[in-house]
């Protein structure tokens, strides 16, 4: 009884915070984001924040952070960022156009980016649906708004700014975008980030999205994405999760797929507290193909939940998921990876495989494949393990004069290697695999460790 | 070079080997034969520095130290070199970087520079002629995908890249056509040495017509029955191990 009444009360103070604040919100937004705040508090209001038995959250407990008491960003606060000094941290570096988001919102200092090819757009939402709302409407919502998890509804309600990108039909956007969130607060901030992309047809682009903190505080970011890959599109979307271990994240990414586009996500969780990413992926259009691909390494009491959603809807499509986890100390890891194949969707190629170290007794690992197929003529498959560091093959290396401690590094980067090698952008591939290395070797900076410095 | 003095070794409470003593001088080259689950290959790898063994009684000094004490990185610096009967395959290591790695961490040891990128390729170019070695090979991970045979020349190419002083062969001849196994030898033979000993565990006598030992021990249920020359090794398989099980009792 105790505990169902904490979970009303919890859910409660996020529908009371909406109610005393929806002017704010209004305010603070475009019309076309304010419109669907309504419909959203409702359908958050039904499930409220889930708990353990909320079968799609049944291994990352949201009540534990949503409980935290947090100062919430209702309306753009301008904070000063010193981009030389996020780079401080372990930002990779790249050949890359920046945008820089803070707390959630699009930074206001951002230089713009002029060399961008003809058409294309990329900003602020809260801008963008202001000014050229043409652009948005018809994709806004349009993916996130069928979803039944409270957190999205949650976050559609709350949601003011974001990351745009557009990118027009025929066009390609060779230097990849790359989007450094970055929490920055003296104090615990809860921060809601709406993000949308919409690749047009026969359009490429590459986006990174960088997540750091910069202050070694609570934070709880509740984020959704929505992607639109058109007719013959490739797009990537790499995402580095690295911020402090008190840093809490729910994200929530949206992939909708047209006829023989191209799609690959690689998501690197490196460090932060409590992270749960969801992504779902609705194949619209015959012979679309999706790779998606997910790492993480833990530690302490790290909790990192990926959990996939691919909706086979037409036939010939393929989709291939790889994801791999190294759980060290105390940390805890959750996949599971749902595929649903509908009824006429014949020749769906799906593939999963989700592949687990753990270096402790303590750490934890649970992963639940969930096959739903309701076509006859369809190649699906997937596997799980969960195991130990191979000792034979770590004998093997130290056996050719390889020290221990290097051989252990060895093959935790090999491990490792299947999901980096992936990466479609070469000078990314290479920063990432050093920053895996320094990770392993525990060398990578604690985010917090900037403000030490 | 190496002597081992009543050697005890027993794994998850049973002991395997029940008082080895053997010497073996530099330059020579022992085989030690018996039949299936004798300790054949327990043995290798106790010398090599396996740690799932409980060592009960006994030591083994190479080159003057206690090489119990060692960890098996170290042993293999210090030249002690186990070819595998099973290698294993590492999927993810490339080979190159893993024999550059091991190549180099030697060098540390001994106090020599790394070798530069041409020094490398070019010492890996003549040692992979050595065996024969396809150079595709080398661009995969370690053992990743290779035949048996091929783990095998794996085996010897890694043992002539390092020039260890102490080579443990187990059962390398196991698995492998004539043709393998003459090239495996060959190899094996190329880089014979007055400095340089090995030891052959194997379990029949075809390839001590190729590699030829100075010395053949038997080893049956835990201990050395019998050493003798190398005509011991074709009494032996005249008359199988049954001949010998008879002998000793």
């Amino acid at each position: 009884m105790t505990l169902t009444a904490n979970k009303v009360a919890l859910s409660e103070k996020y529908t009371e915070l909406f109610h005393a604040n929806r002017s704010l919100l209004d305010e603070g937004s475009s019309d076309l984001l304010n419109r669907m705040r309504e419909i959203a508090i409702k359908r958050f209001e039904k499930v409220g924040i889930p708990g353990f038995k909320n079968e799609n959250y049944k291994y990352t407990n949201l009540e534990r952070v949503f409980g935290k008491s947090f100062r919430h960003l209702l309306e753009y606060q301008p904070v000063d960022v010193d981009l030389n000094e996020a780079f401080r941290c372990d930002v990779p570096q790249l050949d890359t156009d920046v945008v820089l988001l803070v707390n959630g919102w699009y930074y206001a200092k951002n230089q713009p980016l002029n060399n961008l090819p003809k058409g294309v757009v990329v900003g602020s939402l809260k801008q963008v649906a202001n000014e050229q709302p043409e652009l948005v409407k018809d994709y806004l919502n349009r993916q996130a708004g069928l979803s039944d998890d409270p957190i999205v509804a949650l976050n559609t309600a709350f949601a003011q700014d974001g990351f745009f990108m557009y990118v027009p039909d025929q066009v390609v956007v060779e230097k990849p975008i790359q989007v450094i969130n970055l929490m920055r607060a003296e104090e615990p901030v809860f921060a809601t980030q709406r993000n949308l992309i919409i690749a047009g047809k026969n359009s490429q682009a590459k986006v990174i999205f960088c997540d750091h903190t910069m202050n070694p505080v609570d934070f709880l970011t509740n984020s959704v994405t929505e992607v639109f890959v058109g007719q013959d599109a490739v797009l990537d979307i790499y995402t580095i999760q690295n911020q402090n271990n008190q840093a809490n994240s729910v994200n929530s990414s949206f992939f909708r797929q047209e006829a023989n586009s191209n799609l690959l996500s690689s998501v690197a969780t490196l460090h932060g507290g409590l992270i749960r990413n969801n992504l779902k992926v609705e194949m619209a259009g015959e012979h679309a193909e999706a790779n998606l691909y997910g790492m993480s390494f833990t530690d302490k009491n790290q909790h990192v939940d990926n959990f996939t959603n691919i909706e086979h809807a037409v036939p010939n499509c393929l989709s291939n998921q790889v994801y791999k986890n190294v759980l060290d100390e105390d940390s805890v890891g959750a996949f599971t990876g749902r595929i649903h194949v509908v009824r006429d969707a014949q020749k769906t190629n799906a593939f999963q495989r989700n592949n687990n170290v753990l270096l402790t007794d303590s750490a934890k690992m649970n992963t639940k494949p969930q096959l739903i197929i309701d076509a006859d003529d369809v190649k699906c498959s997937h596997g799980a393990t969960i195991g130990q560091i191979d000792e034979e093959a770590l004998f093997y290396l130290r056996a050719r004069c390889i020290g221990e401690a290097d051989a252990r590094m060895m093959l935790m980067n090999a491990f490792a290697h299947e999901v980096v090698q992936n990466i479609r952008v070469e000078p990314l591939r290479d920063r990432i695999d050093e920053l895996v290395e320094k990770r392993l070797r525990g060398e990578l900076a604690r985010c917090h460790a900037c403000d030490k410095n | 070079m190496l002597t081992i003095k009543n050697l005890r070794v027993a794994i998850e409470g049973k002991e395997i080997l029940k008082g080895i003593n053997l010497e073996i001088k530099a330059g020579e080259v022992h085989a030690i034969m018996g039949p299936n689950g004798s300790g054949k290959s327990t043995l290798g790898n106790v010398l090599a520095g396996k740690e799932e063994y409980e060592i009960l009684d006994g030591e083994v000094i190479y080159e003057g130290q206690d090489l119990l004490d060692l960890s098996a990185e170290d042993r293999a610096r210090m030249g002690v070199f186990l070819g595998f009967q099973y290698p294993v395959e590492i999927p993810g290591v490339p080979m190159v970087n893993f024999i550059k790695t091991s190549v180099n961490e030697m060098r540390k040891f001994k106090g020599l520079e790394p070798l530069t990128a041409g020094e490398f390729l070019k010492l890996m170019r003549e040692k992979k002629e050595l065996v024969h070695l396809d150079s595709q090979l080398t661009n995969r991970s370690v053992n990743e995908g290779f035949s048996g045979g091929e783990k095998k020349k794996n085996e010897i190419f890694q043992m002539a890249m390092l020039e260890p002083k102490l080579a443990i062969l187990d059962e390398t001849d196991s698995g492998l056509d004539i043709d393998a196994l003459r090239i495996v030898s060959d190899g094996v033979n190329a880089l014979k040495h007055p400095e340089r000993s090995t030891i052959v565990i194997t379990h029949y006598q075809r390839l001590l017509d190729y590699i030829v030992p100075d010395f053949v021990h038997v080893l049956y249920q835990g201990q050395i029955v019998k050493s003798a020359g190398k005509e011991l090794a074709l009494e032996l398989e005249e008359k199988g191990y049954d001949w010998l099980k008879n002998h000793s009792l």
